[in-house]
């Protein structure tokens, strides 16, 4: 039983780092129903920036905790600008061409970020400070669950019920519902759409970031290449979700982490992938458009 | 008309090598300018020493350092007359550890009619190049290529190599665990790349042979994982009191510090891709005590203190990885082929079987299957965030 529960545990931590890139993701497919591959890599450079701000602050001698919270706001709006440029130079001027072309363009994005911080940066991994404090009352239970893994669960269940509420009652949630509904409708009624989709991209790669400094100082080490395989993992927690549904992108994470975490501490940690992505099928054979996906009728 | 363009040509070839040669030393500058005189004389012979490896890319710093020692060693006998009379000449050939780009390289040293080789740095790339340079004749010595199959299976018999392979590797951890740590239960836990795995199975084997010791569990991970939780929880749920890793040192960092976090503070042992200050810095206070194999270097040698002193002499810093694999290797050929009197194939694989030679990693010759006799593996602890010797 205790074995199952540490398991369980495992996966859940797993699972919300999955949930926590795999948000960034499906938000901006809701709204436009694009595919950001280049997500994987803001994630990245949302990580680097942390680490810079934070090598800067720990030489200037702040305490931790601070240091987490700066190197947050900084590598959000970092981020959040990276996301705004890579939009208006990749997406934008492919707007109206077929859906192909701004996935290979964004395919082209994460590659070309992707060399640009290996030249600019290094090759090599870098050690990634542990920003997150172990809280003294989580001692016993550390061997269940660390602070960093509560942290991560935390922040993914708030940002989700965040992220939900600002679609659902804001002003500028109420644009992104039109533009996502009918792009055309929505500019004769007035939504400025270029704007709303700005926005979309500026909130999606801050949440990227946030993932990208909470993921790297738990884990410990970043490189050039560590959002590739987890853009990859929260790409397929989001589909397995129902990609555009932001519960949806919690829920796939979750039972990504949880299926990873029983196959390997059941069966082998040869098959954890294997698994994964058996299961990946099968709901996809049972529900077509993921677990809380909307069954939508194509326009033909 | 044809024969004069031809000249001029040639004409404008000789002012650029002199023009080049005039960069150098005074020393050169006089030889060329004897060239230039003797217009009629045939070009001094030369023996080309080819080198060829990660010269650039992402490992360029296990590769840099073969190409200083094969320039020492150069320097070195070219300052005494030579090898056979003739100056030894280095041709470097950059494969950034890619195979594709290794057959290339090795097509290329073959069409230059180079007869020996040291390199690949790589194993994958060796074994893509060995083809072509097995049918050239070509006589290659690794410092670094270190897969087992490579000689052991013994296909390539122009194949040598001065650092022991990974079974040997795998078989030094073993036989560490068993006989220092005197550990009774362990979890062998691989990469599933060749070389991990291939490490793995060695020191798998070595525990089955020795009988002391249980395998409790042996398991594949996968690379680039954001989270190695559920294996840690296996490890501890087994009773293993030692954890034998291996891979590259950027999931072992991340086991071994989740290790730590779950409580689960038992001996970790791993192999030189872990055998790498990277792992200490990412690590951090998690890789103090863990230990690695690494290929063995002799600090009292005295070939290696007085190669090490004229590396700092020529290039103002201290050698790099496998330097003293790569210096003895290039030791190795060109001693060969000074007894073997000739470049000729069958003498020069002949001579490197029989002859001793005094070299950075201690005396050695070459066993039936091209592995350096005597070279072997030492275990390394992390110490005050760095690797000191244990074994």
């Amino acid at each position: 039983m205790e074995y199952f529960l540490q398991l369980f545990l495992g996966g859940l931590s797993r699972g919300s780092i999955y949930a926590l890139i795999a948000l960034g993701y499906t938000m901006v497919y809701g709204i436009i129903e694009l595919i950001n591959f280049a997500h994987g890599e803001i994630y990245m450079i949302g990580a680097f920036m942390g680490l810079i701000v934070a090598g800067v602050l720990t030489a200037m001698g702040w305490p931790t905790l601070s240091i987490l919270v700066i190197a947050l706001i900084i590598a959000v709006l970092y981020s959040a600008a990276y996301g705004y440029t890579v939009e208006k130079i990749a997406y934008k001027p492919l707007r109206g061409a077929p859906r192909l072309a701004p996935l290979i363009s964004a395919i082209g994005m994460s590659i070309l970020l992707q060399n640009y911080v290996m030249l600019a940066q290094t090759p090599d991994f870098l050690p990634f400070p542990r920003l997150i404090p172990d809280l003294e009352f989580m001692g016993p239970y550390a061997n269940f669950l660390a602070t960093s893994d509560l942290f991560i669960i935390i922040t993914s269940i708030s940002v989700m019920v965040a992220l939900t509420m600002f679609i659902k009652f804001t002003r500028m949630g109420k644009a992104m519902r039109a533009t996502a509904q009918n792009r055309k409708m929505a500019m004769l009624v007035g939504v400025n759409v270029d704007q709303v989709i700005s926005v979309t991209f500026m909130v999606g790669s801050g949440l990227a970031a946030v993932g990208g400094v909470l993921i790297a100082s738990h884990i410990g080490q970043i490189n050039f290449a560590i959002g590739f395989l987890a853009g990859i993992k929260a790409f397929t927690a989001a589909v397995l979700g129902g990609i555009g549904s932001i519960p949806g992108a919690v829920l796939g994470g979750l039972v990504l982490g949880w299926t990873e975490s029983f196959a390997a501490g059941y069966i082998s940690s040869d098959y954890e992938d294997v698994f994964a992505f058996c299961l990946l099928v099968l709901i996809l054979i049972f529900r077509p458009a993921g677990l809380l996906g909307k069954q939508r009728s194509q326009k033909v | 008309m044809k024969s004069r363009w031809f000249l001029t040509v040639l004409g404008v070839a000789m002012a650029g090598l002199m023009a080049v040669g005039c960069g150098g030393e005074k020393k050169e500058e006089k030889k060329a300018d004897a060239a230039a005189n003797a217009t009629a004389a045939a070009p001094a012979k030369k023996l080309v020493l080819g080198v060829a490896g990660a010269h650039s890319g992402d490992i360029a710093s296990y590769g840099l350092p073969t190409l200083n020692a094969a320039k020492l060693v150069a320097k070195e006998l070219n300052a005494k007359g030579g090898v056979n009379g003739m100056q030894v000449e280095v041709l470097a050939m950059d494969d950034q550890c890619k195979p594709e780009l290794a057959t290339n390289a090795a097509t290329k040293l073959v069409s230059e009619k180079v007869a020996i080789v040291v390199g690949h740095t790589c194993s994958g790339p060796t074994k893509a190049a060995l083809p072509i340079y097995k049918d050239a004749k070509v006589v290659v010595m690794s410092p670094s290529a270190t897969s087992t199959e490579l000689t052991q299976v013994g296909n390539y018999p122009n194949f040598f190599r001065t650092i022991s392979y990974d079974l040997i590797q795998g078989k030094a951890a073993a036989e560490f665990a068993m006989s220092e740590l005197k550990v009774k239960k362990v979890a062998i836990i691989h990469d599933k790349g060749d070389y991990g795995k291939g490490f793995a199975e060695s020191a798998q084997k070595t525990f089955a042979d020795g009988k002391t010791v249980t395998v409790a569990l042996f398991e594949g991970i996968t690379t680039g994982g954001v989270d190695y939780s559920a294996v840690v929880q296996k490890i501890k749920a087994s009773g293993a009191d030692c954890v034998l890793y291996g891979g590259y040192y950027p999931e072992a960092s991340k086991i071994i510090t989740q290790m730590h976090k779950k409580g689960v503070k038992i001996h970790f042992i791993s192999d030189d891709g872990v055998k790498d200050d990277t792992f200490i810095k990412t690590a951090g206070v998690d890789a103090e005590g863990a230990y690695a194999t690494g290929p063995q270097v002799l600090a009292d040698n005295e070939v290696f203190k007085k190669a090490a002193a004229d590396h700092e002499k020529e290039f103002g810093s201290k050698p790099g990885a496998f330097f003293p694999q790569a210096y003895a290797a290039a030791q190795a050929l060109l001693n060969a082929v000074a007894k073997a009197g000739s470049t000729d194939y069958d003498k020069v694989v002949a001579a490197l079987h029989s002859e001793l030679i005094e070299t950075p990693v201690g005396k050695i010759k070459f066993d039936a299957k091209g592995d350096a006799e005597g070279a072997s593996f030492s275990v390394y602890q992390v110490k005050n965030g760095k690797y000191e010797l244990v074994k």
